[in-house]
């Protein structure tokens, strides 16, 4: 294998109150794809956003080719040929791809006027598509494409400062299936061209699927490498939490005959050609499988009165109702966990408490007022119950974790205690205890009789929480599964359209 | 609650550096003119801040104080209207306008800053044709309501042959701070206590979080600009009382900028979110001490905005360095 390309010696990096990373040791080769693993809080960000120079460490020292290099900004970091991809895709969605590509390097003509020479970033940034085997033009507006292709360009910015180094930061995350595995050749691609890539994900699958060697994080340290031939999920899972998890969430039967919500010929405004029919039980895990876009966080949006339906029935316990706002939907003992629950669920800049509370305020006031003593109560009763974790119900809530933020988000819902509950991709972003933590509280939720409508797109949560399965595929159901039929195989068909 | 403290103390700093340099400043006739002057202005701003919390902001405040501020006059002096009825009709116009900007924002979903800067210019130029842009007066008459600015309590309690004694004269309070504080319990109650008011606070932050939490955004959002126009109808009233009427080309014009000048300093943020009433109060009287501070002191009239200018300026940015310096501070603390 030769001489590492980087490689970073007991690297520590404090920050109040956290040592996000304890000598942290880390060697990457030539040519080849290293996955980082860990849980959310492993260090994993921290380790990335040091390599591209926009942390420096506390301590440790990182070989470049063998020599002792300092990474102390984003520029130097360029010109040693790295490249961070990060989470959140960087674009300026406005511009067309070539201007993406060369943004802050544009070569100029006409001397002292500087004019962009637009003839050779679009020639130059054509090859770099071409390497990337994207099929479309360098003056296609980046808003237009779907975000796999959004990501390539990404890829082709890196491409275009000649990164040997691609450090890619959680890049599957928001992409569909199809996109992935678009994804993953490239990264072979690239790899068989002699860049090195290192791959930080969550998505224990994929990382068995394309990475040659597995770094585990925990809490800031190194727990174990894992060799191509020992990559298989129970070790990186016991790695990564140091115990075995439980690795299926099964829970008893609750089903009761009669539905508690059945939707005939419902028309979504977002894919009317598709009315939609479907039936919720008590007591019953259903979850909506597809494809990023397949239409189902339109179906929960309209469900929960969010956009209006065009037509169609919701019987609830068989007696129609009509759902034309949130309100509405509340009042019909209904809750909803949106997707994003930084955008939709929650708002960050106020407390815990107010956020528990937001859905159900009008129930703790007399004429208008709020009544304190009964806010309070119940936000320590739902913090207590759901174990969320903060020093206190004041504390605001953009300085939680993730988990927590999500269990405050279902908190606010079941204060209310609803009969059906919408949740939309709940465990996205969360690391594995975290989303345990969210099962076993659906599970919970369950055996109390509560009908709980899922959408998921993570295919071992799919298989492993569902009672029942339905399939979106391009806004209509295009199957449903029950218990017995459960398989992978199938679920992939039926999301990417096959039969 | 730092905030409040920090406001408060630039505001008695400016009012000492003037008292050292004319002690008259602090001659309980001026006090009192400043305090009539931070009532009116109060009024306007607390309106003011309640579309900022939301995220907005209402840029017609200024014309609404010129259109009911020569309506009244009008209909009551020229036409002899009924003064209650003529109150109620220019209430109900302000409460029209505010309404209507609450619908145009909510339900067209159009921006907060075009809707109101159209307020601004319409108000402004159907008074001035409606009144032919002739200067409006109340005359002689009208005392009672007159009352309401120019009265001081419990001054004036007294009964006209009766000799008020020396310190209660002194120390008596102008109207509009009654009338402003009255106001400021009310809305402190609504901001604070009311669940309108959490409501609000949590829509300037996040408004799609709040809708899907099932509250009706729309309304809130409405009801705060209604409370904005009508507050400026009062404050209208009030402001024509005083100076005895009203010219419709020029009464009121910038006041909607003094009241965003006044939430602004009193800690409201324009993103929304943010701001209390207690901030607001002081965040207005250091506007209205400076504007006395340039007559007091005899420094050109001319200089007036760019002084009030300067200062806003100076104590946001104190604001803005503060807060990066205790964050690097903690930062450094925790490392």
């Amino acid at each position: 294998m030769g001489e590492p390309v980087l490689e970073v010696c007991g690297i520590c990096k404090r920050f109040p109150g956290i040592q996000a990373l304890n000598k942290v040791h880390l060697e990457l080769y030539k040519g080849e794809i290293l996955a980082v693993v860990g849980e959310n809080g492993a260090g994993k960000s921290t380790l990335m956003k040091i390599l591209d120079g926009i942390y420096s460490p506390d301590k440790g020292e990182i070989l470049y080719r063998g020599k002792k290099i300092t990474i102390d900004s984003v520029q130097t970091a360029t010109k040693l040929g790295i490249a961070l991809i990060h989470q959140e895709l960087n674009l300026s969605d406005n511009l067309d791809i070539a201007a993406n590509v060369f943004l802050g390097r544009e070569p100029c003509k006409m001397g002292p006027l500087r004019l962009i020479d637009r003839n050779r970033i679009n020639k130059d940034t054509a090859k770099i598509l071409r390497r990337l085997n994207v099929d479309c033009s360098s003056k296609t507006i980046v808003k237009d494409l779907p975000i796999g292709q959004q990501q390539m360009v990404e890829i082709a910015k890196a491409l275009s400062i000649n990164a040997c180094i691609l450090i890619m930061d959680e890049p599957t995350s928001s992409l569909s299936k199809f996109e992935t595995v678009q994804l993953f050749r490239v990264m072979r691609e690239l790899k068989s061209q002699g860049v090195s890539i290192i791959y930080v994900s969550h998505r224990l699958g994929e990382v068995k699927e394309v990475a040659d060697r597995v770094t585990v994080l925990r809490d800031g340290c190194n727990s174990g490498d894992l060799s191509r031939e020992e990559i298989d999920y129970d070790r990186m899972v016991k790695l990564m939490v140091g115990r075995n998890i439980q690795k299926f969430y099964r829970h008893m039967q609750y089903l009761t005959p009669k539905p508690v919500l059945e939707v005939r010929d419902l028309v979504v405004p977002s894919s009317p050609e598709h009315p939609i029919n479907l039936k919720l039980h008590s007591g019953e895990i259903l979850i909506l499988a597809g494809l990023v876009g397949a239409g189902r966080t339109e179906l929960l949006q309209t469900l929960f009165g969010v956009d209006k339906p065009i037509g169609g029935t919701i019987l609830l316990n068989g007696k129609p109702i009509v759902i034309k706002s949130p309100g509405d939907a509340i009042h019909a003992g209904i809750g909803f966990v949106p997707e994003d629950r930084r955008l939709n669920g929650l708002i960050l800049e106020m407390a815990v408490e107010v956020n528990i509370t937001l859905a159900g305020l009008k129930n703790y006031q007399k004429m208008k007022l709020i009544r304190f003593d009964q806010v309070r109560s119940v936000a320590k009763n739902m913090i207590g119950q759901l174990k969320i974790r903060t020093p206190s119900i004041d504390q605001e809530m953009q300085l939680l974790s993730g988990g927590n933020q999500q269990k405050v988000v279902l908190a606010k819902w079941l204060s209310l205690k609803p009969r059906i509950l919408l949740l939309d991709e709940p465990t996205r972003g969360l690391d594995v205890v975290s989303k345990e933590e969210i099962y076993s509280l659906m599970e919970k939720l369950v055996s109390e009789g509560v009908g709980i409508l899922m959408a998921s797109s993570e295919m071992q949560e799919v298989l492993g929480v569902a009672d029942r399965i339905l399939v979106m595929h391009e806004g209509r159901i295009s199957g449903e599964l029950n218990q017995e039929q459960f398989s992978e195989e199938v679920v992939v068909n039926l999301t990417t359209g096959g039969k | 609650m730092k905030k409040v403290v920090g406001i408060a103390t630039l505001l008695a700093l400016i009012m000492i550096v003037t008292g050292i340099i004319n002690i008259k400043f602090f001659s309980p006739y001026n006090i009192r003119n400043i305090l009539r002057w931070v009532g009116l202005f109060g009024i306007l701003s607390m309106g003011e801040a309640l579309v900022i919390i939301s995220g907005g902001i209402d840029l017609s405040l200024g014309s609404i104080c010129g259109f009911i501020g020569s309506l009244l006059p009008l209909l009551i002096a020229t036409h002899r209207m009924n003064v209650a009825l003529a109150l109620f009709i220019c209430f109900a116009i302000s409460l029209g306008m505010g309404i209507t900007h609450g619908v145009f924002v909510t339900k067209l979903k159009m921006q907060p800053f075009i809707v109101t800067l159209c307020g601004l210019f319409i108000y402004r130029g159907v008074i001035r044709f409606i009144t032919n842009d002739v200067t409006q007066s109340f005359g002689q008459s009208f005392l009672g309501l007159k009352f309401m600015v120019r009265g001081v309590i419990p001054a004036d309690f007294w009964s006209e042959s009766a000799r008020v004694p020396s310190f209660i004269e002194t120390w008596s309070i102008p109207m509009p701070l009654v009338i402003m504080i009255f106001v400021a319990v009310v809305l402190w109650l609504f901001l604070n206590r009311s669940i309108y008011g959490r409501y609000l606070f949590a829509l300037g932050c996040n408004e799609r979080a709040v809708r899907f939490s099932g509250i009706n955004t729309d309304r809130i959002i409405i009801i705060a600009y209604t409370i904005s126009a009508l507050l400026g109808g009062l404050a209208a009233v009030l402001f024509a009382l005083y100076i005895n009427g009203s010219q419709p080309s020029s009464q009121g014009v910038f006041f909607e900028l003094y009241a965003i000048a006044g939430a602004v300093i009193g800690g409201c943020s324009l993103r929304g979110g943010e701001g209390n009433i207690l901030g607001i109060i002081l965040g207005t009287a250091i506007v209205r001490v400076l504007y006395n501070a340039i007559n007091i002191l005899g420094i050109a009239t001319q200089l007036e905005y760019a002084i009030v200018g300067v200062v806003i300026l100076g104590g946001v940015a104190i604001d803005e360095f503060v807060k990066l310096y205790t964050e690097r501070r903690q930062a450094k603390k925790g490392s």
